[in-house]
């Protein structure tokens, strides 16, 4: 009986991991497709989408993931096949450096003309 | 002379602000990939349309000539335009065309290759559409060129014309 109720209490916790796993991946999977442009639809992620290619972009995601797939790889392999341009969020490249080092470089100025306007102030 | 200079500066990024917006709402604002940037044809394994048997891409490409891998469905209205330009590359010795039956229903595409003519010497099929990806493709119809490398050399996107037909047979002698 000892050892039937050890086995019940194994299967259910073994059940129970498969279920975090297969949450896990969900959230993964709706964090990347969130991050996905749908290149066929204007301004909608690939999870917001309904179209052909954004279903397809879905099964692929998924079986990517099922495959153990990391994030990162994810978006390399969809960046070989559509460029840049399909994530959301752009990588620092020759291409993007202006795109993020404009506002650092703002908020450097800025900074500084803020300064010297204070240390004017001061000396009055 | 410092409220000039100040005044010169503001002018200038309005003006450079202006420029800009103004080019911007000339662009077309749909995206237009990179389409002749050379990449290599992905591994993978389909359904062969007549014999339903898995196929691995090295075996369907396996000769040294040129392919033609053509997107199709018989949903699709441009599809019918473009088969008659499929049918006369066909002809040709040098180059094979593979085709990709994108999301069909498969009496319907029976149908569409009984009724406009076979161009396609193996059709695949691409039930969920991932094929299509793995190709980098948007949709149908879509034709890409693929060299003796084995390396897609063309992508075009929608239909092709008498003048992208004109311009891979150039390629492919």
């Amino acid at each position: 009986m000892k050892i039937l109720r050890i086995f019940i209490i194994l299967f259910l916790c073994m059940n129970f991991s498969q279920l975090h796993s297969n949450e896990t991946n969900n959230i993964l999977k709706n964090k990347i497709l969130k991050n996905i442009r749908c290149l066929i639809c204007q301004g909608q992620s690939v999870y917001d989408s309904e179209s052909d290619f954004a279903s397809s972009i879905k099964l692929i995601v998924d079986k990517k993931i099922n495959k153990g797939l990391k994030e990162e790889q994810i978006y390399a392999f969809l960046r070989k096949k559509y460029g840049d341009w399909i994530i959301f969020d752009p990588q620092l490249n020759k291409n993007t450096y202006i795109l993020w080092l404009l506002p650092l470089l703002f908020f450097l100025v800025g900074g500084a003309i803020i300064q010297k306007k204070i240390l004017k102030k001061n000396e009055k | 002379m410092k409220n000039k200079f100040i005044l010169f500066i503001v002018i200038t990024f309005l003006i450079f602000c202006f420029v800009v917006f103004y080019k911007g709402l000339n662009n077309s604002n749909t995206y237009t990939p990179i389409i002749n940037d050379k990449k290599r044809i992905p591994l993978f394994e389909a359904k062969d349309f007549n014999s339903n048997v898995y196929l691995d891409s090295k075996k369907i490409f396996n000769e040294d000539i040129f392919y033609i891998v053509n997107i199709w469905a018989s949903w699709c209205v441009p599809c019918r335009t473009e088969h008659p330009l499929l049918m006369q590359l066909s002809k040709s010795q040098s180059v094979k065309l593979i085709g990709l039956n994108y999301r069909d229903n498969f009496n319907n595409a029976k149908n569409f290759i009984s009724e406009f003519g076979n161009p396609y010497s193996i059709i695949l099929i691409d039930k969920d559409g991932t094929l299509g990806i793995e190709f980098g493709a948007y949709g149908v119809p879509e034709t890409f060129l693929i060299d003796k490398n084995k390396d897609i050399i063309k992508k075009f996107v929608g239909p092709i014309n008498q003048e992208i037909v004109n311009e891979m047979k150039l390629i492919i002698k």
